[in-house]
């Protein structure tokens, strides 16, 4: 950003260097107030409309899960004369218990190898001056590039040949793999804004490389090992292509295939199958709501960097 | 430290392994796979040169493919990009800002839903007897305008396409306002004194102030659209008859259910080279903008 200088005679200069200029109209804007608040109402009406098409879906979907499937069908938008919490545990006993187990395993085991990984990448890449450094770079960020699909009939010869077809190693580091480059470039960023003479010091008093990386570098980095975490939990449990191609086994799917394969077996059963949504969903939004600015700045700087 | 050029390799070896084995591997074999036809079973492998792109840009399906993902890349950028910009505009005005987070996060809420749960949800509310939708509509008085969304393949892929945009409005809109907050102040206030209306202010300081990020999210929602698979995976498969099938549906269909891999490589080969023209693009206009 350029600071900006706002000139008596109404003129500025904009990022483009252009000179705006906004004729002098004060006492007219406040002629058009009566105007104004229509179009105040009618952007609310907007916002409320939108606001409705966003949630009451959700809500729909929260007031069915205690239905039965004969009430959805006969009086889809009124409250459940009975309340069925039981369609609750039903839905967790019937698979939704392994799918959700099967995610948090995935998920975390993403999580970990992956912000690891990175991480000591990261260090290589930023502490040392290397001869061949910067085609290391661009090896590991050019990796954003490529979307899962270009590889994926490969991949899954290549998964099912590692003897990892089937189990949760087949995600964890096949998700791994694919969040790598964007989070070294985000733990690469932040190492290099970490002073050189902290870590040259500590190798005067005879420490090692790993400790310097262990007991410095990791602690230090905590915000942005925290943010690679949000992204790659984001990313590894709504993940979708990889899951229902890897995992054949009904007892190992994660949520987002595993869903399917329980709708499937319920085609009869909605407000079962519609607890198991909302016990699906209820997750990342609970840490949402509880984590609102991390995550927001999370994607943010995911955004950016991808 | 600098000793020796073995140490800085250990620490990045996991990570380009991991690159090399699951990444680059894969892509440059897929790219070798393009001239191939095999059977899966039997694994008989033929060399048949550009036999598989010539297939393929004869294909009536691949034609639908790239319209689609067309219409699923300029619907999403007028709603997601354009769309997105104004409400994030709206929601940081004066007057809606004591509002601001309560609607933003609610926008949210659908960005944090695995689309397996948006899916199926919205399968029901297609549903064409009982469904929200044609109850919605039957209830306004629209009867005639009731439609089986997902069955008919005139409506389907756009119904599709608007799960997306139920999903993802939320999340440009929430990285717009992160945007706008950093736009100077002063710029507003000296647009308010000078009269400027509000949509004067919004094109001549909201729009450019946030160039960069309408650049970022336009790459983002435009590459998405191409690579988009598990909405239309989940809520109509491709079908009916292929009208609602995208670049990756085809692709899962050629190389998992009708085990024609060779094919299907080439489709991915073509993903491949769209979503590179795509990161080129990016690279070039980051690189010659500001900062």
């Amino acid at each position: 950003m350029k600071p900006m200088e706002a000139h008596e005679d109404s003129q500025m200069v904009s990022p483009g260097g252009k000179v705006l200029k906004f004729p002098n109209k004060n006492f007219k804007a406040s002629k058009r107030k009566p105007g104004l608040s229509i179009t105040v109402g009618l952007i609310f009406l907007f916002l409320t409309l939108y606001f409705i098409a966003i949630a009451y879906p959700l809500f729909w979907m929260i007031v069915n899960s205690f239905k039965n499937t004969a009430e959805i069908f006969n009086d889809s938008w009124g409250l459940p004369k009975e309340w069925l919490f039981s369609n609750y545990t039903t839905a967790w006993e019937q698979g939704v218990s392994s799918y959700f187990v099967n995610s948090l395993i995935i998920t975390g085991g993403t999580c970990i190898l992956t912000v690891l990984i990175s991480a000591a990448c990261a260090f290589g890449l930023t502490r040392y001056q290397l001869k061949g450094g910067k085609f290391l770079l661009l090896f590991v960020s050019a990796g954003l590039m490529f979307s899962p699909q270009s590889s994926l009939i490969p991949l899954y010869e290549l998964v099912q040949k590692m003897g990892i077809f089937d189990t949760h190693w087949a995600l964890i580091l096949t998700f791994t793999a694919y969040r790598i480059p964007l989070t070294v470039l985000l733990i690469r960023s932040f190492f290099l804004s970490i002073p050189k003479e902290l870590e040259e010091s500590a190798f005067l008093d005879g420490a090692s490389s790993l400790d310097v990386f262990a007991r410095i570098y990791m602690p230090m980095s905590k915000p942005i090992m925290f943010t690679g975490i949000i992204l790659t939990a984001y990313y590894a449990w709504n993940e979708f292509l990889f899951s229902i191609l890897f995992i054949q086994t009904e007892e190992l799917k994660p949520i987002t295939s595993g869903l399917l394969v329980f709708k499937d077996a319920l085609n009869t059963n909605w407000g079962v199958l519609m607890a198991g949504l909302v016990i699906s969903a209820l997750p990342l939004i609970i840490i949402f709501i509880f984590m609102q600015k991390f995550f927001v700045r999370g994607l943010a700087e995911g955004s950016v960097k991808g | 430290m600098r000793r020796t050029r073995i140490i800085p390799l250990v620490y990045m070896a996991p990570a380009l392994l991991m690159l090399a084995l699951f990444v680059y591997y894969p892509l440059v074999r897929n790219i070798i796979n393009g001239f191939y036809e095999w059977n899966p079973f039997t694994l008989d492998r033929s060399f048949v040169s550009l036999d598989n792109y010539t297939r393929l840009f004869k294909d009536p399906v691949f034609f639908t493919v790239l319209k689609n993902n067309l219409l699923y890349a300029i619907i999403s950028v007028i709603l997601q990009v354009g769309l997105g910009l104004v409400i994030a505009a709206i929601l940081e005005d004066k007057i809606f800002r004591r509002f601001s987070t309560f609607f933003r996060t609610t926008f949210f809420i659908p960005v944090l839903i695995s689309m397996t749960v948006i899916g199926i949800l919205f399968s029901f509310i297609y549903n064409p007897d009982v469904g929200l939708l044609n109850s919605f509509l039957r209830l306004v008085g629209l009867g005639e305008w009731t439609e089986g969304w997902l069955g008919n393949p005139k409506t389907s892929i756009f119904a599709v396409i608007a799960v997306s945009q139920w999903q993802s409005i939320g999340y440009t809109v929430m990285l717009y306002v992160l945007a706008v907050q950093k736009v100077p102040g002063e710029l507003y206030e000296a647009a308010t004194i000078d009269g400027a209306g509000k949509i004067r202010t919004f094109f001549s300081i909201t729009v450019p102030q946030v160039k960069e990020m309408t650049f970022v999210l336009l790459i983002y929602t435009v590459t998405g659209s191409f690579l988009v698979f598990s909405e239309v995976y989940v809520l109509t498969a491709g079908g009916p008859s292929n009208s609602s099938q995208v670049f990756s549906t085809y692709l899962y269909q050629k190389a998992f259910i009708d085990n024609e891999p060779g094919f299907a490589s080439a489709i991915a080969n073509v993903i491949l080279g769209i979503t590179l023209i795509f990161y080129f693009i990016q690279n070039k206009f980051l690189k010659t903008g500001e900062e």
